[in-house]
C-alpha cells in the first residue's frame, strides 16, 4: 500500500496496521453496577453502567423491552484546548452512534419498562475517543452483568495521503494535511459472528481501498476482542490483592 | 464434584459443543455450540449449562429474602425499593394481620424497611411476600449495604460466617440477598461492631483465607471467636 503515497513512515514507528498499545480494566468505579476503562496509546475512555432501572419519564418506556442510553462526553481537560462542558452536537452523535452499535448486541427484553444507562467519558484524548469509548462501554455492559449475546470490539482505520492504516492517533487524523490528506473510517464488529454493528466514514476512499480497510479492521478488532477478555477474565482477583 | 466444570466466560465465548448440552440460565444456543449470554462463572454440570454472574445489579429470583424500603402505598398494597430494575410489590393480602385498607399507613408507611420473601418474579415486577416466620417490618437496629456479589461470602459456607459474626457480637443479623443486611443487638455498640464486620467482608469478599481474617479481625475487638471453622470456600457462587 505504502508504495505510491508521500506517507511512507509513522510518526510513533509502528507498522501501518499496528495498533497503539492498549489496556483495559473492568471494575474502576465500585459503587457502580459495571465499569470499565479501555485506552490505546494516549486515549483513554472511561464507561459507568447504571441500571437496569425504571425510566423516568414514564411516557419514553417501552412496555415491550428496556432500552439502552448512552451520553458521550469528552472532558474539559482532555486535549490541547479547553473543552466546554455539557452536550454538543459532537457529543451527542457520538453517544447515540454508540448506543446503536451497542444496540445490537445487548438484550434488555427481560426488563421492560427499565433503562440501562452508559456514561462514556474521555479523560484524555488522542484520536479514536468514539472506539476506544465503545470498547469501553461493552466492557462495562459484560461487567455488569447486562444479557449480551456477543461483545463488541471497535476500531479506527484510515487512509492518509494513498497509505491505509489502522489506528489513527490524532497527528494523522486531523493534523495531516498534505497530499490527499485523511480519512478516518471506525468500525464496530461484534465478537462473535463477525458483524459490522457500526461503520462511519469521514473523507474520500475508492470501493477497493474500502475493501481493504474493511479486512484490516477485522483484523484490529481480533486483538483488541483479546484485551476485552483479558481485563475480563482478570477481574477480581488484582482488586484487593 | 466429577462432572461439575466451571470457567470465567465472556458473552459470545462457546462454553461447550454438542447438541446433547442443555443451555439453561445466562446461556443460549447457536448451532451445535452453547453460548455464554452474559459475563460470569459458567458452570457445567452433567449435561446442563447456566453462567452465574459475579457482578453487576441484582436480579431477584422466586424464594429470595430481600430487604426493602416503602416507597408508595396503593389502594390495596405497598411497594417497595430494594436496589433492584423494579419495585416489588407487597399485596394486603400478603400481610401477616389484619390491615384497614383505609389505614394501611398504620402498618407500613412511606420509609419504613420490611424483610420479605420474592414470591413471584414477573417481567414487568417482583411479587414479594411476609406471612412466614422472621419476616416483616424492620424496627431498630441498623441496615447496611453491601453489593449483592458479596452476599455468599458474607453468609459463608452452611452460614458459618453469619453465625460466627452473630456469636461474637450477640446480634441479630438477616442477610437479604439483595445486599442489604439488617443488623439487631442489644446496645448500638455490638451494632456497630457488627457493621464493621459486615463491611470488611464486603470490601475483601475476593481474598482468600477470609474467615481467619474475620476470626482475627473479631479477636482485635475483645470479643471472643470459637467457631469450627468450616472448610474455607474457595469457590465462590
Amino acid at each position: 500500500m505504502a508504495e505510491k503515497g508521500i506517507y511512507k513512515k509513522r510518526e510513533d514507528g509502528r507498522k501501518f496496521t499496528d495498533v497503539r498499545e492498549m489496556k483495559a480494566k473492568v471494575g474502576i468505579v465500585p459503587s457502580a453496577d459495571g465499569s470499565a476503562s479501555f485506552s490505546t496509546g494516549k486515549t483513554k475512555a472511561i464507561a459507568v453502567v447504571r441500571g437496569p432501572r425504571t425510566l423516568h419519564p414514564q411516557h419514553m418506556q417501552n412496555a415491550q423491552t428496556g432500552i439502552l442510553r448512552v451520553s458521550y462526553g469528552m472532558m474539559p481537560f482532555s486535549c490541547g484546548d479547553r473543552i466546554r462542558p455539557g452536550p454538543n452536537r459532537r457529543a451527542e452523535e457520538i453517544g447515540k452512534v454508540t448506543e446503536w452499535a451497542l444496540s445490537s448486541v445487548v438484550d434488555l427484553s427481560g426488563f421492560p419498562n427499565t433503562v440501562v444507562d452508559v456514561f462514556v467519558q474521555i479523560p484524555q484524548a488522542d484520536a479514536g475517543t468514539r472506539v476506544a469509548g465503545i470498547n469501553a462501554a461493552a466492557l462495562a455492559l459484560a461487567h455488569a452483568g447486562i444479557p449480551m449475546k456477543e461483545m463488541v470490539s471497535a476500531i479506527g482505520v484510515g487512509k492518509i495521503d494513498k497509505t491505509l492504516v489502522v489506528d489513527l492517533d490524532k497527528f494523522e487524523d486531523s493534523e495531516f494535511h498534505e497530499a490527499e490528506g485523511s480519512t478516518d473510517i471506525p468500525i464496530v464488529l461484534t465478537s462473535r459472528k463477525k458483524e459490522i454493528a457500526l461503520l462511519q466514514l469521514d473523507g474520500k476512499i475508492s470501493v477497493d481501498e474500502f475493501k481493504e480497510v474493511i479486512t484490516m479492521g477485522k483484523k484490529a478488532c481480533g486483538d483488541i476482542l483479546k484485551v476485552q477478555m483479558d481485563a475480563l477474565k482478570n477481574a477480581g482477583g488484582n482488586d484487593n490483592e | 464434584m466429577v462432572n461439575e466444570k466451571r470457567q470465567i466466560v465472556v458473552p459470545g465465548e462457546t462454553i461447550v459443543s454438542g447438541n446433547e448440552f442443555l443451555p439453561g440460565d445466562g446461556a443460549y444456543r447457536d448451532g451445535v455450540e452453547v453460548v455464554a449470554g452474559i459475563y460470569g462463572i459458567a458452570v457445567v454440570f452433567e449435561k446442563h449449562v447456566r453462567v452465574v454472574s459475579v457482578s453487576g445489579a441484582y436480579y431477584p429470583k422466586r424464594g429470595n429474602t430481600i430487604i426493602g424500603t416503602i416507597v408508595d402505598i396503593t389502594f390495596n398494597g405497598w411497594l417497595i425499593d430494594f436496589g433492584g430494575a423494579q419495585n416489588a410489590f407487597l399485596p394486603v393480602a400478603e400481610v401477616p394481620r389484619y390491615v384497614n385498607k383505609n389505614e394501611m399507613a398504620e402498618f407500613l408507611n412511606f420509609g419504613e424497611s420490611v424483610i420479605v420473601k420474592v414470591w413471584d418474579v414477573k417481567s414487568r415486577g417482583v411479587d414479594v411476600s411476609m406471612k412466614m416466620r422472621g419476616y416483616g417490618k424492620i424496627e431498630g437496629g441498623m441496615i447496611v449495604s453491601v453489593g449483592s456479589n458479596q452476599v455468599p461470602r458474607i453468609i459463608g459456607r452452611e452460614g458459618s460466617m453469619v453465625k460466627m459474626i452473630k456469636d461474637a457480637t450477640g446480634c441479630d443479623v438477616t442477610v437479604g440477598q439483595n445486599g442489604k443486611v439488617w443488623i439487631f443487638g442489644k446496645d448500638t455498640d455490638k451494632e456497630v461492631l457488627a457493621r464493621k464486620i459486615i463491611e470488611f467482608i464486603g470490601e475483601n469478599a475476593v481474598s482468600v483465607g477470609l474467615t481467619e481474617k474475620v476470626e482475627g479481625m473479631i479477636k482485635e475487638m475483645g470479643l471472643k471467636a470459637d467457631v469450627e471453622v468450616i472448610a474455607e470456600d474457595t469457590d465462590r457462587e
